[in-house]
Order: C-alpha cells, then sequence, then structure tokens
C-alpha cells in the first residue's frame, strides 16, 4: 500500500516535469525540421535543418540585432538599479533621515503599485522629455527600482556592521569612498541575487518597449518575437529558430543558477 | 588634543554626516518623480481628457466616464481577464499545495531537480511562450493535433484558435504553467517556518495527515497564502503578454483573449484615444484596489474564527 502510494507520488512528479519541459523540448526538435517535415509528421529526435532554418531567418530579419538592442538595455538597467538600489538602501539603513518612515513607505507603495497601469502617463512623459524610440525610459527607472532598494537596505543593515563605517571614517574617508570601497563589497551576494532578477525582469519586458520603441532597428528581443509570425506566416523552421535563441540562453543560464536563483525567490514573500 | 576636539564636534559632525542620508536617497526620489509619480499623475489627468499624441490635449470633463458606460468591450475585456486568471489561479494554488506538501512531508529522490524544472516556465520571455503556443495548437497539422491524435485522444483535428473558450483555457492553461513553481516555492517557504515541534506535538496526539494539514499547517501559511493571493490579483488584473502574442492584439477569436490591459493598449495606441485609454487604467486601478482589500479582509477574517 506504501509501495504503491509512493509510485503514484513519483507518476505525478513525473508527469508534471514532462508538462513543464516539453514545450521546449518540441522548439529543440522542431528547430531542426522544415516546415513541411513540421505539418507532416510527429518528431521526437533531432533532425539536421537547423542551419537552413537560420538562414532562412537571417535572410528576412536580423535577430541577432534584437539580442544586442536586448543587451543595451538589460545591462545598463541592472547595473542602475545594483549600484542606485545599494546607495538609497544605504542611505535607510545607515543615517538618520528626517520623516524616513514616511520616505521609506513611499519606496514600499511604488514597489506594489504596478507600473503597467501608468503606461500611457509613462508614454507621454516619455514623449514629453523627448525620449520616444530611445533606450532611455527602459534604462533610466533602474534608478528608482524599490525592490532593489527594499532588499539591499535589509542586506545592508544585517551585514555591515557600523564600526567598519566608524573606522572608515577615522581614517578620513567620505561617505562615498566608503559606500564603495567598503559597503559594496560586503553586500555582493545580495547585489547579485537582485541583479538576476532584474536582469530576466526587464530581458522579458515586452509593454515598455512595445509602446517606446518604433524603428524595427532597435527592437529588442521580445518586440522582435512578436512580429516574427506577421513576417514569416508559415516558415516555421525559422520561426522555431527565432524562439528558440530567444529562450535557449536564459535555460543554460538557469541551468548554472538555479539553485541560487531559486532560494532568491523567497525573498519578496519573507516582509 | 585630538579627543577633545571630537567630542566637542560630535554633534555637529553627526549633523553633517546626516546630510549625506539625504543625498544617498536622492537618486532614487529624483528618477521615481520622473518615471513613477509623474507618469501616474499625468495618466489621471489624461482620464479628464481627450488627446490623440500629437495635438494639445483638451478637458472634456467626465466625457471619458460616460463613454464607459457604453462601452460593451470594457466589461467583456474584465469578464475575459477575470476568467483567465480564475482558471489559471485555482488550479496554480491547488498544484502548488500539494507539491510542497509532498516535497516537505515525503522523501522525494531529486527533489532539487523537480523544483528546478517545475519553476523554469517562469523565467522565459512571456512573448515568445506566447508565440510558441500559437504555432504548437495553430492548424490542422499543428504539433498538438499531430500529438494528440496519435496518443488516440483525437479522431479529427480540432481548429483551437477559432474556439472562444478553448483560446480562452490556453491562455490559462500557459499562465498556470508558468507560475505553478513559482507559487510551490512560496508555499514551500511558508511550510519550513512553521515550528517543527508543533507537528511533533500534532503526531503524538495522533492526528492524521489531513487533520494536521487543516489544523496546523493551513491556518500557519495562511499569510503566505495571503501574499500570492494578492500579489497574483495584481498580476492577473494586468495579463498582457500572453494573450497578446497567442492569437493578435485585437484577442481574436472574437475578442475572446482581450484582456483589459490589451484593450487599453488598443485604445491607447491603436485608436489613439489616449484619453480614454487613462482612464481605463484608472478603473484598472480601482479594480485591484478593491479587489486586493476584498481578498485581505477574506483571509484575515477566516484567520480570526
Amino acid at each position: 500500500m506504501k509501495r504503491f502510494g509512493a509510485i503514484v507520488t513519483y507518476a505525478f512528479l513525473l508527469l508534471l516535469l514532462v508538462i513543464s519541459i516539453l514545450p521546449f523540448y518540441l522548439v529543440l526538435i522542431n528547430s531542426t525540421y522544415t516546415s513541411i517535415d513540421i505539418v507532416t509528421k510527429l518528431k521526437f529526435v533531432p533532425g539536421a535543418m537547423f542551419l537552413e532554418n537560420y538562414h532562412k531567418l537571417q535572410e528576412l530579419t536580423n535577430i541577432w540585432r534584437g539580442f544586442a538592442n536586448s543587451m543595451i538595455v538589460s545591462i545598463p538597467f541592472v547595473l542602475f538599479s545594483c549600484y542606485f538600489g545599494a546607495f538609497s538602501g544605504f542611505g535607510f539603513a545607515k543615517f538618520k533621515i528626517k520623516g524616513k518612515n514616511i520616505l521609506f513607505s513611499i519606496v514600499l507603495a511604488s514597489m506594489m503599485l504596478p507600473s503597467q497601469l501608468s503606461i500611457i502617463g509613462f508614454y507621454a512623459t516619455s514623449l514629453k522629455l523627448g525620449l520616444l524610440n530611445t533606450f532611455w525610459p527602459l534604462i533610466l527607472p533602474g534608478i528608482a527600482n524599490a525592490s532593489a532598494v527594499f532588499f539591499l537596505r535589509g542586506i545592508i543593515e544585517q551585514s555591515v556592521p557600523d564600526s567598519l563605517l566608524e573606522a572608515a571614517r577615522m581614517e578620513g574617508c567620505s561617505e562615498l569612498t566608503i559606500f564603495n570601497r567598503f559597503v559594496l563589497p560586503c553586500i555582493t551576494p545580495g547585489v547579485a541575487t537582485i541583479g538576476i532578477f532584474n536582469f530576466v525582469s526587464s530581458w522579458n519586458n515586452y509593454l515598455g518597449p512595445l509602446i517606446i520603441l518604433s524603428d524595427a532597428k532597435k527592437f529588442t528581443m521580445p518586440i522582435l518575437i512578436s512580429t516574427i509570425r506577421g513576417i514569416f506566416l508559415s516558415n516555421y523552421g525559422a520561426m522555431y529558430v527565432a524562439i528558440a535563441i530567444s529562450m535557449f540562453p536564459v535555460i543554460i543560464v538557469y541551468g548554472f543558477l538555479s539553485r541560487y536563483i531559486i532560494n532568491g525567490l523567497t525573498i519578496g514573500a519573507e516582509k | 588634543m585630538k579627543g577633545g576636539k571630537s567630542r566637542m564636534s560630535t554633534s555637529r559632525l553627526n549633523k553633517r554626516r546626516n546630510h549625506w542620508g539625504y543625498m544617498f536617497i536622492t537618486p532614487f526620489f529624483v528618477v521615481f518623480a520622473l518615471f513613477g509619480l509623474y507618469p501616474i499623475i499625468y495618466t489621471f489627468r489624461l482620464s479628464f481628457q481627450r488627446w490623440n499624441g500629437f495635438t494639445p490635449a483638451i478637458n472634456v470633463g467626465f466625457q471619458n466616464w460616460i463613454r464607459l458606460m457604453e462601452d460593451a468591450t470594457f466589461p467583456l475585456s474584465l469578464t475575459n481577464t477575470v476568467k483567465i486568471w480564475l482558471y489559471d489561479f485555482i488550479p496554480q494554488l491547488g498544484i502548488a499545495l500539494l507539491l510542497a506538501m509532498i516535497f516537505t512531508f515525503k522523501k522525494i529522490h531529486g527533489m532539487n531537480l523537480f523544483r528546478a524544472v517545475y519553476y523554469l516556465p517562469n523565467l522565459i520571455t512571456a512573448a515568445s511562450i506566447g508565440l510558441l503556443f500559437n504555432i504548437l495548437f495553430n492548424g490542422d497539422k499543428s504539433t498538438i493535433n499531430q500529438l494528440l491524435m496519435k496518443l488516440g485522444l483525437l479522431n479529427a483535428p480540432v481548429a483551437f484558435y477559432k474556439s472562444r473558450a478553448i483560446t480562452q483555457g490556453i491562455s490559462s492553461y500557459i499562465l498556470w504553467w508558468m507560475w505553478f513553481g513559482y507559487t510551490m516555492i512560496l508555499i514551500m517557504a511558508g511550510i519550513t517556518s512553521i515550528d517543527s515541534t508543533l507537528y511533533e506535538a500534532a503526531e503524538l496526539d495522533g492526528c492524521s495527515t489531513w487533520q494536521t494539514f487543516h489544523l496546523i499547517t493551513m491556518p500557519l501559511i495562511r499569510p503566505t497564502i495571503l501574499y500570492i493571493t494578492i500579489t497574483s490579483i495584481i498580476g492577473g488584473i494586468q495579463i498582457f503578454d500572453v494573450p497578446a502574442n497567442l492569437t493578435n492584439l485585437a484577442g481574436d477569436p472574437q475578442k475572446a483573449i482581450l484582456t483589459t490591459s490589451m484593450y487599453v493598449y488598443q485604445q491607447g495606441f491603436k485608436n489613439t484615444a489616449l484619453g480614454y485609454a487613462s482612464m481605463l487604467s484608472v478603473m484598472q486601478f480601482l479594480i485591484i484596489a478593491a479587489l486586493s482589500f476584498i481578498a485581505l479582509n477574506m483571509i484575515l477574517k477566516r484567520g480570526t474564527r
């Protein structure tokens, strides 16, 4: 009876495992067949047409340009959110500030407030600033990333001792030097965690670039992907290659960092 | 001498030092004002205006709100959104609870692998997932039709994207697929934080597995469930990426998966009715606030019973 229960449990877990992986597996397989093969036979082993499909894809679009654009947006966004998240976190954690509680509740409120609801205002603001069709409206908000501030403030409170700051002050270091030279190195693991999550969210951002970017040369990966069906119609092989290129870098990185990422997930819930 | 001097000026020094505190938090608030707060105020103001994005905006008072009363598409988009969210969220919470129980109370070989794989879909670009499920299901010869026919589950191919119900179902399924692993991990974290002596006591008292779950686990992970529910409501009302890429931005077939956020986008950027779209966003905000409030009350009230 106990044995039977264990078999049912594992069967259930394996079924969910297959459900989770199957779509990715189908991308991998289908990207290696011609469009005609894809619609005539079901296949579970890779074929040999990947490069052919890839060339077809590159004939009509430049997928690596989208890749590069996504990098140009996501990397500075992450650097800003990490540096300034720690910057404000340090201010909140280690200094006396009048109205600190109110200011910090603004940070918390902005964390809960979905930015998507002010998307029209965001568009209008970018228009006023002359920043439409540039990457800036997608990068600069990294400076005001509330979850980074919230999370790194906690880490700084926990892991940066006041005695270290005092010692550095006695040495005559300015507060800015103290931050750069002593505080930042103390909190690298926390910075890395929030950096990974912010990278993923910036990389996957769809609505922001959709309303800000109009020039096809500036399209980020998700926008490029969403235009692909209109370009390739029923050229499934090429579309699967595009999907594969957009998915597999993330899957590979996750393969190395999965434990780290999963541990970082519960940050938001532990409030 | 050094000591005396520093003691004399300690308070002044502290004051000077605390000026730095303001400096450290300034960049956040400047950028937040510009890209966070200002767009909110702007959206609110635009909800009382008519604006096409090119000519100056005109104040129209409550005209947008009156237009809302006669707009049948907004309630439709709202029903779609709630339907898609509900058919995703209920199984998501159920499966996640079940998995969390299995992983915390049974010794499962390869638990870390299971957990990591279940969470994977959550990291992948939703726009790509939308396109992928489009081409997997689209057409008589689609991969899914072939698969289901080979498994003997179908006799003839199904035109999935011709049916409103099936298209909504696929949207819910994708969201479930993307989120059950995440929810499971949060619930597991909630369960692990429960004091283990409580379980030992329950075992001594001869509680069954179901009783332990019902009397100890559930009440103690209520805050976790509350967090998951409210963040899911907030995210759910804004569903956009997946349905927008599953069929098209109009939410075909016959607006079956036109969500409220897609409708805001349509009105704002296809119809260039940016004022009306702003008003719809304000409505969306009010609905989220109301639903979060109701969920908060429901779950807290149950806790005190």
